[in-house]
């Protein structure tokens, strides 16, 4: 009796339980599509141009279809030795304030997350704050320096691509710093203290235990220190000019947009092959950031 | 091997006193446990011996050595920590070897060492797993394996099977005792856990609130409780205790329970207890000294009835629940003594085991 109630009630949940479930998958569905169609129209509609001739662009047919496709703008561009300047410009600063900014924050993280020290919370507060200042409200002040510093030492900052490498930092390294010491954190203290007792020095601790361990952090802090170099506008608009010295998001807009003629088929080619190295990036990168490499460290 | 000293240690973090200047000598060889409830200070001093906290007063001394401001790699020591502490990008051989690597040991040794500490531990088929293939009592047992690897002065356990199931807790400690015979290093064991200390330990030390209660073999600690706290907490189901008076009879001294009970004092420890004649105690006598009636086999016997109110077969014996003046007071009866609740039973105290107690200083008389 008792059991055969029991697996009454055991079916009659497990229907509800489908009913539920089902809905819920539906609706999971409609909302991603409806992200996925939102997030991935302007991509589709850059490549759909890149692909026109001028004239095509121009000309009232339909702008979702290419009726005589072309890789004339790849080919202009590619073989343009301003593009690839602009191209070897972003790559440069990129993969330099990565490593500058990677260089400062994990050790910061690592000191501010796990040696307790006098004012080190005071500190790890203070690191996050200097990151919500905007850099709109930095840009002009920051052209003083450099023009006041041009005075006193007769070095010429402005209008050099590696001033970006000495200006990004300050925005990469205190959220880099911020995430990574959320991420820290998170590792079990016991971890450090095995190793401690093993024999390991501080920074053998850091090197061969707390660096694999916290990978994925540390990666998810590369990509946000990759993505803000490559993608920042507002510096690079404001401290360079000169053709040979501009990364990409500025060099397209300043070299391909002539008076209000607007090169538009080269300015599609020109993003999205700007946007190529973080999508590389993203996808090869993903697998680690994903992966749970703490599992197994204790129990869980 | 070494000797651990610990002189007027102390350890404060801010306001609050957790270690309150404890002293204790573990001889070399030796097998002691650290218990005590959660807070009571037992972990801290295991982290302040370890080198993981400092210390704010007092003297660690490992092998006639002061290591109070020697940090912890320094010490010669290791530790199992209860959450295992593995390495997880690190196979199980790698985990056991990175102190031995270290301290750049030739690769030959590395391998000797591992392969016999494996052997010990029964884990030699392991070696080239990550740890998140393991189950939690082979990551217990890679733990130790990488702190007998190291071949330290002092092994140190930090509550190390508080993650595992019932069973298994009890087949790590057996392996941990089998562990200690054979390699013979001192050992320094954290546990909340009374059993566990009273089965692995030479001596166990009892902590409470920051300060050691006892210090004493499982036996001592048992059957002579220095204090209220000791004998609450050590043993299971836990030793009665009751208020009562201490009066003067006409046969010398008696235990005033309630008024249908009236215990008397065995003759030997008339003289012990003569001055706390007429004060209020508390009466305590461990449930296995309360049994069925019987032929009296001592001197110190008592028949009392009582009215059972609950009953808890175990098996071989049978936990009988009865109150005596409001307090829940429990005996080990014989399984087929028949009791049954609701009952009047016949028991048998042995009073030669009966311990008495101070209301304020919590001292065994």
């Amino acid at each position: 009796m008792v059991t055969g109630t029991r697996a009454a009630v055991g079916i009659a949940s497990r229907g509800s339980i489908g009913r539920d479930r089902r809905r819920a998958l539906f609706w999971s569905y409609f909302f991603l599509a409806v992200f996925v169609i939102f997030f991935l129209t302007p991509p589709v509609y850059m490549l759909i141009t890149s692909l026109k001739t001028s004239a095509e662009i121009s000309a009232a047919t339909s702008p979702w279809w290419v009726f005589s496709p072309t890789l004339a703008n790849y080919v202009e561009l590619l073989t343009s030795s301003t593009y690839l300047t602009f191209f070897r410009n972003s790559a440069l600063v990129a993969l330099l304030v990565v490593a500058i900014t990677m260089l400062i924050s994990i050790p910061a993280a690592f000191a501010l997350s796990r040696m307790r020290f006098w004012g080190s919370a005071t500190l790890a507060t203070g690191v996050f704050l200097t990151y919500l200042i905007p850099d709109t409200l930095l840009f002009i002040p920051l052209f003083k320096i450099f023009a006041f510093v041009r005075e006193a030492t007769g070095i010429e900052l402005l209008d050099r691509w590696w001033l970006l490498v000495i200006v990004y930092p300050t925005l990469t390294i205190p959220f880099c710093t911020w995430i990574m010491i959320g991420y820290f954190s998170s590792i079990p203290k016991e971890l450090d203290e095995a190793a401690l007792i093993d024999g390991a020095g501080y920074f053998q601790l850091l090197t061969r235990i707390f660096l694999p361990v916290a990978l994925p952090g540390v990666i998810a802090a590369t990509i946000f220190a990759f993505t803000v170099s490559w993608a920042q506008f507002l510096y690079p608009m404001a401290f360079t000019t000169s053709a040979d010295q501009l990364v990409l998001p500025v060099g397209i807009v300043t070299t391909l947009i002539k008076g209000d003629v607007f090169n538009w088929g080269q300015i599609m080619t020109g993003a999205l092959l700007g946007a190529l190295p973080p999508l590389v990036i993203y996808a090869f990168l993903m697998d680690y950031y994903i992966a749970g490499l703490t599992a197994g460290a204790t129990k869980g | 091997m070494a000797r651990v000293t610990l002189r007027k240690v102390v350890k404060r973090y801010d306001e609050t006193l957790a270690v309150r200047g404890i002293d204790l000598d573990i001889l070399d060889k030796e097998f002691v446990v650290l218990v005590g409830p959660s807070g009571c200070g037992k972990s801290t001093t295991l982290r302040m011996i370890a080198g993981l906290e400092d210390i704010t007063d007092g003297e660690i001394i490992i092998d006639g050595e002061t290591v109070n401001d020697v940090p912890p790699k320094d010490r010669d020591i290791a530790m199992v920590f209860q959450n295992y502490a593995l390495y997880p990008h690190m196979t199980v051989y790698e985990n056991m070897s990175f102190g031995l690597r270290l301290r750049r040991a030739p690769k030959e040794e590395i391998r000797t060492r591992v392969q016999d500490a494996a052997a010990i531990l029964g884990i030699g088929e392991l070696l080239e797993r990550k740890p998140k293939q393991l189950s939690g009592g082979q990551r217990q047992r890679v733990a130790m394996g990488r702190a007998i690897v190291r071949d330290p002065k002092v092994f140190l356990f930090d509550e190390p099977l508080s993650n595992l199931d019932a069973k298994l807790r009890v087949q790590m400690r057996t392996e941990i005792k089998r562990v200690h015979q054979k390699v013979r290093t001192t050992t320094i064991y954290v546990t909340h856990d009374q059993i566990e200390a009273m089965t692995l330990a030479d001596r166990v030390v009892v902590m409470n609130g920051g300060v050691i209660e006892q210090v004493g073999t499982p036996d001592e600690l048992y059957h002579a409780p220095a204090t209220r706290f000791v004998a609450e907490f050590i043993g299971s189901p836990a030793m009665n205790l009751v208020p009562c008076h201490l009066v003067e009879t006409s046969s010398g001294l008696g235990l005033h329970l309630d008024d249908n009970l009236v215990l008397p004092v065995p003759a030997d420890r008339i003289r012990r207890y003569q001055p706390y004649a007429g004060k209020s105690l508390l009466f305590g006598l461990r449930p296995e000294y309360m049994v069925e009636r019987r032929v009296h086999t001592g001197p110190h016997q008592f028949d009392f009835e009582v009215l059972l109110e609950v009953i808890e077969p175990m098996g071989m014996d049978t936990f009988v629940h009865f109150l005596v003046n409001g307090m829940d007071v429990c005996a080990r009866v014989n399984a087929s003594a028949g009791a049954r609740a609701g009952q009047r039973f016949t028991l048998c105290a042995d009073l030669d085991h009966l311990h008495l107690i101070e209301h304020d200083s919590g001292k065994v008389l």
